[in-house]
């Protein structure tokens, strides 16, 4: 019951998020004056007429808060606009750019816990041996870099010398998983590597440190004197105790997660949502970045609530309510 | 040894314990303990050269007789009008798509980057410790309110949102400063707000306050020297963040402008030329590299120089490692099934 009623509070703010971040979005391109956006649309030759057909036909020259009641009517009806140049819908437009994404985030995510924990639980369990130093010194890298050096760096080292010797496993642009997975996961293994690298190091070492004090705690030596086995010892007790932490944080860096995906699209090409709201920003297509504002400000919500609910069941003195 | 060596080691001795007793504030210890972290002190020279580079940038420029804006299309490309490598034609570090002097431009990016990366940092450690401070020390609705928009900013997508403004704005220098900082404030005051929790329930504050010190004059006056140390280790850790971000946003192209070089948009442009010209991709991101994990290394070795933990925690381990592999030596293979061999 209690974990119900939290749901639903914890969805209910996540509305209210929602509608202020989709109207910071809406207000926020509307600062652009009608003019400029539209003479973008018509073209460098347009006559005024022209750009005076344009505004009137994307509906710019009804008065912002006119617009915004459409904008937000349309919004509760799942309706996020039409694209300003194909007059394709919006939900439409994300939808076909999908895949590739969901692929990129789902892989990228595995990879980022996965590898975030494990090193960082092996690194602090063993401190100061050989492999905690070349993780911390791999760590380091990975956070003095940003992600699209990583992937520039990944395409000239490991790319380019695998094409020239003839193994074409590994490629950057995307496939559809229905062309087999084995295509999909290597034209994904790169983009995957690169969006986690970041993310996994920032988790290596919070996850070290985090585990490094709490095996400092007495309560571990209490453990390990009534005998418990050191698996159980660093996993039932440390390792559970250490992740609270680390889950806490977790809600928060999915969103800088997210501005990752942007770039990660980009290097590798492979026609996402990321890359399609670049381009969207880069010709002023409003309904297109609102409608991905919107759509990450959903992940992102959704994202925060499952870590609560996890957070609540690795903390017991976490009371959901 | 001769008598006079005894006597002047007599002499240090004797000097010895009134050095000793001479106070040392906070700061001298963290220097002191700072100057022995060769790490960090290396890191500093690297920051200092950097630094120096830049500011030298038009010396390079004439030395080399390239200037950062001037395309060569005769020398500076090869037949096919690709960029030529390290060494060629007098282009120390090569050049890039257009020809241009790479050297040059990695230096004048340089400029770009530094500048960028401590301005926007000591503008979100001023907002981020005033806010921080006063969330916390007023607590209350003023509390929340700050920490909700302290949330959201940390919570959102930044990315998007940067290249939206970058966008809206028109992308310039102050304009990419003012996005970097307002999307670095937060994590700063989030952690302000937590220390300045914990200062304001000392005894001095309540000494202060009973003295009859407002509000302001216990935050900036009794509360602000306190928070300097963590403030210092974070603002050293956030300016490889913002060359980090100003790179990205001119990667996306939505950053500094060409012809201006910046090290995002050298690396942008390189990524069309990745496997034909590997230096164009390799020297500025080594230069990125080498500046961010330069602060990095700082920032560490600052907190580690402020925190006496840290030697306690390595110390205990060690000890607690000695004596398992004591226990195991005198036990004979009774092991703990945790313990792999990379423990011993």
């Amino acid at each position: 019951m209690a974990i119900a009623r939290f749901v639903v509070r914890r969805v209910l703010t996540g509305l209210v998020v929602l509608w202020l971040v989709s109207s910071a979005a809406f207000f926020l391109f509307f600062a652009r004056p009608v003019a400029t956006v539209a003479h973008q649309l018509a073209g460098r030759a347009a006559t005024p007429q022209v750009i005076n057909l344009v505004i009137k036909n994307l509906g710019l020259n009804q008065p912002i808060l006119v617009q915004y009641w459409h904008f937000l009517d349309h919004l509760v009806h799942g309706n996020l606009g039409y694209s300003f140049y194909t007059q394709q819908p919006v939900t439409t437009v994300l939808k076909q750019d999908l895949p590739p994404t969901a692929s990129l985030v789902v892989g990228g995510m595995v990879l980022w816990l996965v590898a975030g924990l494990a090193v960082g639980i092996i690194s602090a369990t063993r401190a100061r041996s050989l492999f905690d130093r070349f993780s911390a010194l791999t760590v380091l890298i990975g956070i003095s870099l940003p992600t699209f050096v990583i992937g520039e760096l990944l395409l000239l080292v490991v790319f380019v010398p695998l094409n020239q010797h003839g193994f074409h496993w590994i490629q950057d642009q995307w496939v559809s998983p229905s062309a087999g997975i084995i295509p999909w996961a290597g034209h994904l293994i790169l983009p995957w590597i690169t969006l986690a690298a970041v993310q996994a190091a920032v988790y290596t070492r919070l996850t070290r440190g985090q585990l490094l004090d709490v095996l400092g705690e007495d309560y571990m030596r209490m453990a390990r004197a009534k005998g418990l086995s050191e698996r159980r010892v660093i996993f039932r007790h440390g390792v559970r105790a250490a992740l609270t932490p680390v889950v806490s944080q977790l809600g928060v860096d999915v969103g800088q997660f997210l501005g990752g995906v942007i770039v990660v699209e980009t290097v590798f090409g492979l026609n996402g949502i990321g890359e399609a709201s670049v381009q969207a920003i880069d010709s002023d297509n409003l309904p297109v970045i609102i409608g991905f504002v919107v759509l990450a400000a959903i992940f992102v919500v959704v994202a925060n609530i499952i870590v609560d609910l996890v957070y609540a069941l690795l903390d017991p003195r976490v009371r959901i309510a | 040894m001769s008598i006079v060596q005894i006597e002047a080691a007599a002499q240090a001795a004797e000097a010895a314990p009134e050095q000793a007793i001479e106070g040392r504030s906070q700061w001298q210890l963290t220097w002191r303990r700072l100057s022995h972290d060769k790490v960090a002190v290396a890191s500093l020279i690297v920051i200092v050269i950097m630094i120096a580079l830049a500011i030298a940038a038009p010396a390079f420029a004439a030395l080399t007789g390239h200037p950062a804006d001037t395309a060569y299309p005769n020398t500076g490309e090869n037949a096919a009008g690709l960029p030529v490598g390290p060494g060629t034609h007098g282009f120390w570090l090569g050049t890039d798509g257009t020809g241009r002097d790479l050297l040059v431009r990695i230096f004048y990016g340089a400029r770009i980057s530094l500048f960028v990366g401590i301005i926007t940092t000591a503008i979100a450690a001023v907002a981020g410790v005033t806010i921080g401070m006063i969330a916390g020390y007023f607590g209350g609705l003023i509390d929340t309110v700050l920490s909700r928009f302290v949330d959201a900013v940390l919570a959102f997508p930044y990315v998007v949102l940067a290249l939206a403004l970058a966008v809206v704005l028109g992308p310039s220098l102050p304009v990419i400063v003012g996005v970097i900082a307002f999307f670095s404030w937060a994590g700063i005051a989030r952690i302000v707000r937590g220390q300045t929790l914990s200062i304001k329930e000392k005894e001095y504050i309540e000494a202060a306050r009973s003295l009859g010190a407002g509000p302001f004059r216990i935050m900036f006056v009794h509360i602000l020297p306190n928070l300097l140390a963590p403030v210092l280790v974070l603002s050293t850790l956030y300016i490889p963040q913002a060359i980090i971000f100003e790179s990205t946003l001119s990667y996306l192209g939505l950053g500094i402008q060409p012809p201006t070089a910046s090290w995002g948009n050298i690396l942008g442009d390189a990524q069309s030329f990745y496997q034909q010209a590997w230096w164009y991709v390799v020297f500025p991101a080594g230069a990125l590299l080498i500046t961010t994990l330069a602060f990095n290394l700082l920032g560490d070795g600052i907190r580690d120089a402020m925190d006496p933990r840290t030697e306690r925690i390595f110390a205990a381990s060690r000890a607690r490692k000695r004596a398992r592999r004591k226990a195991r030596a005198g036990q004979g293979g009774n092991l703990p099934a945790a313990s792999a061999p990379g423990e011993a």
